[in-house]
């Protein structure tokens, strides 16, 4: 399975294995790990917004534009901020590594 | 027995937090029961997050609606539980829970005050407000130098005001406060904005006669100032450049934004927004107080609006146990009693 490596705001990090085809939110949600995801997926908040490592990040899928409109509603953006309830986890993605933003 | 009850205080049966879904249905499963409900919410409409982060969604997974809106979905539970006439308590946050002898006792940012044997939790990801930016010391100038909503276009005349966010709010205020205000600052991350395309182009016209200026791509950083009075704004472009704005006023518009609150220190267990129960009957820790829909927990949870209605089911006929410990449940399906109809 692939490991997904999530740096908490605290600086800790957790290398997590990951059932290919989950978001990295529901990798997130089923680990505990702390974030809202307020809307469970559905695209409707930007309360799973993390930022993922630069050299990870163009190996993504762009965000569609409708991540887009909700990432404006994030705060402390990064050039690489997503919201991770649109990143699927794959064998591709094995090593990514992505740092959670504060809850509140 | 009880002790003297304060004048002003309400009573009723169940108290339940949470105007969403699963809080409206669950009035209906006690009203079935004939069990008398308040509900408070902090949003001043029906619907929690059905209305506040998708109400033009579809939801295809409610049994026997193939298809309607999240707001449709709030429309047809209001009329649902019209006839048990459940007392609303709207635009304010219940902030203590205390028990009262044999009741609990809420407390609201209104200060309204609720006395219910049973309390029913259905307070979803928590109470939704104003999205916030985290800006150290916003909160010394929010109200009267930090607005999340314009009451009154002439308080900014002359001002020095700037606006955050790239939706409709933002640009529609810009707009309209161009020719009220002294400068105008427009914040986004991103040359794109949420907003209908003749009101960007229109934000654009103005931008370009100089009477809105647009600071892209740039975020908030923060915000200087005596702790009184606003002196200017930091914006950061997302590489982290400083940028310095004078500004009398900041005008956020971010949407909105859940916080779970006071519910974490109300010895409820609560981990990550989640407190948990017995999923038989959404029992909490405390006795009489039920967690129903998304905000309640137990393994396998599948948080589905159709999972917080069986929920809202079981914790009515649990509260039924707390409020009429004395009377046997008789129980009747909706066809055979119909839907009885008790003034509040």
């Amino acid at each position: 399975m692939p490991v997904i490596h999530f740096v908490t705001t605290s600086g800790e990090t957790l290398a997590l294995a990951a059932e290919n085809g989950r978001s990295i939110m529901e990798v997130a949600k089923a680990n505990d790990l702390p974030m809202l995801a307020a809307c469970g997926g559905a695209l409707a908040c930007a309360t799973c917004h993390v930022i993922v490592d630069e050299d990870w990040y163009d190996r993504l899928d762009p965000p569609s534009e409708d991540e887009e409109d909700l990432l404006d509603t994030a705060h402390g953006l990064t050039p690489t901020s997503r919201l991770c309830c649109q990143i699927r986890v794959s064998d591709a993605l094995d090593g990514i590594r992505v740092t959670l933003t504060p809850m509140d | 027995m009880s002790t003297q009850i304060p004048s002003g205080t309400e009573v009723t049966d169940v108290a339940i937090i949470g105007a969403g879904p699963v809080g409206l249905f669950a009035v209906f499963e006690c009203g079935m029961l004939q069990l008398r409900c308040h509900v408070i919410d902090a949003l001043p409409a029906l619907g929690g997050q059905c209305v506040a982060l998708y109400p033009e969604k579809p939801i295809y997974d409610i049994p026997a609606a193939p298809e309607l809106t999240a707001s449709e979905l709030i429309a047809r539970l209001q009329q649902q539980i019209a006839p048990f006439q459940p007392r609303f308590h709207l635009d304010q946050q219940v902030t203590e829970l205390q028990r009262r002898d044999d009741t609990w006792e809420l407390t609201t940012s209104r200060g309204t005050r609720i006395r219910a044997r049973a309390v029913m939790i259905a307070a979803g990801v928590g109470a939704f407000g104003p999205n916030r930016p985290p800006l150290p010391g916003i909160e010394q100038y929010e109200g009267h130098c930090v607005h999340y909503l314009v009451a009154e276009r002439e308080r900014f005349r002359g001002q020095r005001l700037v606006i955050a966010g790239g939706g409709d709010s933002a640009v529609d205020w810009a707009i309209a406060l161009a020719d009220v205000a002294a400068e105008i600052h427009v914040i986004h991350r991103r040359e794109q904005f949420r907003a209908a395309p003749e009101t960007s182009a229109r934000l654009h016209e103005l931008a370009a006669t100089g009477k809105i200026q647009l600071v892209i791509p740039y975020q908030l950083a923060g915000l200087e100032g005596d702790g009184e009075r606003l002196a200017a704004v930091v914006v950061k472009t997302l590489k982290g450049e400083a940028r310095r704005i004078p500004a009398d006023h900041l005008l956020a518009f971010f949407g909105l934004a859940s916080k779970l609150g006071p519910i974490n220190d109300w010895g409820l267990g609560a981990h990550n927004g989640v407190i948990p129960v017995d999923p038989s009957t959404g029992a909490t820790s405390m006795p009489g107080v039920f967690a129903i829909g998304d905000i309640a927990g137990y393994p396998r949870k599948l948080k589905l609006i159709l999972t917080g209605f069986a929920e809202a089911a079981h914790a009515a006929h649990a509260a039924h146990a707390v409020v009429h410990p004395d009377r046997a449940l008789h129980f009747e399906h909706s066809t055979t009693a119909g839907v009885p109809i008790r003034a509040s």
